[in-house]
């Protein structure tokens, strides 16, 4: 059964169309990734899942409920958490702080919500760094965090932009061995945004590509690196993966 | 908190308790004047400081707060108990109409900003133009006597206002402590630093940002309710003017903004510095209007400068309160 179902979604901005009648769905516990040149309209379809955009025309279902006129902390209270491309950090506060914020949507009491904080942050690989100020972290942390943060809400769907970009191989494979747990273990849904194709291909069982706001193909990992038009538009013919 | 904290908090109230045994009616009401604006200066600071919406009207709320209870004082004999709570009631009502037009409709930064000011100069010139208050004449609430302590009127000798006052800030310390503690204090926080992640956290931003405004502005009408009854005096462009405001911002900014002692290290500071410059000319016999301002200015200007987030964070880490 599918988890999340998005139909013959459209949205324009000023007459630019930035996704235009995309549709796709995540079966339950699936690993799934969005690919696609710069501009594809990938952010585009997240905000619009993630409730930031409300679409110009079709559906977005969420457990077979429609999401789509719903804003950003009822999509999230609904179980979609996100990340963001550009790392929102809440600079001020520690780590640990930032990843409380997160948790107490589900456990309103703050010890509760700090216990369960801290586990996350150990799971990330952020624990030594806890008592910090998330303004000190370097970048590759502070996408850590982002992931810890969207984690600590308890989501059955995880929205993951761009959190390998500016990762090393090594610390891009930690990274996706996270997911891949956190998958296994709590068969948490995730759809991510990427162009590092070494963790698309790792990761994700359902490829979709995105092209001129529209989806051009769509298959296993796989598939989409043979398939013609997405070498066209936007791998390249001497894709290396 | 550690020990050390405790010592010292502890210290400093038995101080604050024990004060007017020893000191004069000059350093009692000085006292008192910082006691007043450290405790505006937190009211502030729990929608500035911890949810990061800058009112820079707040002598609204003090001057509705005064009004209301004072005028309800005057025209009906109504104590300053029952007066409080429609006193806080009003300035609750009016802050939730702030917050609902300005996070309803987007207005946030620099706009908040001028929409709080906006309010507090439109009724200001309003409360010029209502009989019921006085006008610009002004409301004087009768003084039937100043040496039996009365608290339930509140008429009495400075030293029952000094207390009031001390009173009133420990309660609003204790408050604000545990608001930081508490869900409420995370939310707000978050809010602060990025209300968009805030929001993909499932944050109901619009229902906390009025939250803390309307907190802030039913304390802020207490510090109103306290200022009517001491001064018994009121008149519109003295309570309601945007010096006020400043006035009660410029201690948490002095102090830190964000922080809980940020308010009472600002207020404690400015106001020992400025009356004690206004006392050194004095003593000189040099009368110099407006030099007041000019000094707060300057404080100001040094501490933006060499310590932006105020006196507290540096200080604490002196103290050894904090690493």
């Amino acid at each position: 059964m599918s988890l999340l179902e998005v139909r013959g979604v459209s949205k324009s901005f000023r007459g630019l169309k930035a996704v235009s009648d995309a549709s796709f769905s995540l079966p339950e516990g699936s690993i799934n990734a969005l690919i696609g040149p710069n501009g594809a309209g990938k952010t585009t379809i997240f905000n619009v899942v993630a409730g930031v955009y409300a679409p110009d025309a079709g559906e977005v279902l969420f457990g077979g409920r429609a999401i789509h006129g719903l804003r950003p902390h009822q999509v999230c209270a609904a179980g979609i958490g996100r990340t963001f491309q550009i790392v929102k950090p809440f600079s001020g506060l520690s780590v640990l702080d930032n990843v409380v914020v997160g948790a107490l949507l589900r456990s309103k009491d703050v010890p509760a919500a700090k216990g369960y904080a801290a586990e996350i942050i150990e799971k990330l690989g952020l624990g030594a760094k806890r008592d910090l100020p998330a303004s000190s972290l370097t970048l590759p942390d502070r996408k850590r965090l982002e992931v810890a943060r969207a984690l600590a809400t308890r989501p059955r769907l995880l929205l993951l932009d761009e959190v390998m970009a500016g990762l090393r191989p090594t610390e891009c494979d930690q990274m996706v061995e996270v997911f891949r747990e956190i998958n296994r273990a709590q068969g948490l849904t995730i759809l991510l945004i990427e162009h590092v194709m070494r963790a698309v291909m790792a990761l994700a069982q359902h490829v979709g590509v995105l092209h001129h706001g529209e989806v051009i193909a769509r298959g296993t990992p796989a598939e989409v690196v043979r398939d013609p038009a997405v070498l066209e538009s936007y791998l390249g013919e001497d894709v290396e993966v | 908190m550690n020990r050390r904290a405790w010592v010292l908090l502890s210290g400093l109230g038995a101080l604050l308790v024990a004060l007017p045994a020893f000191a004069d009616s000059y350093v009692l009401s000085v006292a008192t004047l910082i006691l007043y604006l450290a405790f505006t200066g937190q009211a502030w600071n729990v929608m500035m400081g911890f949810a990061g919406q800058l009112s820079l009207g707040h002598a609204l709320y003090v001057g509705v707060g005064a009004y209301v209870a004072g005028g309800l004082f005057f025209h009906y004999g109504l104590g300053p108990w029952a007066g409080l709570w429609i006193a806080m009631l009003a300035c609750v009502a009016i802050g939730a109409v702030i917050g609902f037009l300005a996070f309803r409709f987007g207005i946030s930064g620099v706009y908040f900003a001028l929409l709080t000011i906006a309010f507090a100069e439109f009724t200001r010139i309003g409360f010029d133009h209502l009989r019921w208050t006085g006008g610009p004449g002004g409301m004087f609430l009768k003084v039937a006597q100043r040496d039996q302590i009365d608290l339930a009127h509140f008429r009495g000798p400075p030293e029952m206002y000094y207390y009031a006052i001390l009173a009133i800030c420990a309660g609003a310390l204790a408050l604000c402590a545990a608001l930081l503690r508490s869900r409420a204090g995370y939310y707000w926080r978050a809010i602060r630093e990025d209300e968009e992640a805030a929001r993909a956290l499932g944050i109901d931003t619009f229902r906390w940002k009025m939250a803390a405004v309307m907190i802030s502005a039913a304390m802020t009408s207490v510090a109103g309710v306290f200022y009517a009854f001491y001064y018994n005096n009121l008149f519109p462009e003295q309570v309601f003017h945007i010096s006020k405001s400043i006035e009660i911002i410029l201690g948490p900014i002095i102090g830190g903004v964000g922080t809980l002692f940020g308010p009472v290290v600002g207020a404690a500071l400015l106001t020992l510095l400025g009356d004690g410059l206004t006392e050194l000319l004095a003593a000189f016999d040099w009368e110099v209007p407006g030099v007041k301002q000019v000094f707060y200015g300057l404080v100001l200007l040094v501490v933006v400068i060499f310590v932006p987030n105020g006196l507290w964070p540096p200080l604490a880490r002196k103290l050894g309160l904090r690493r």
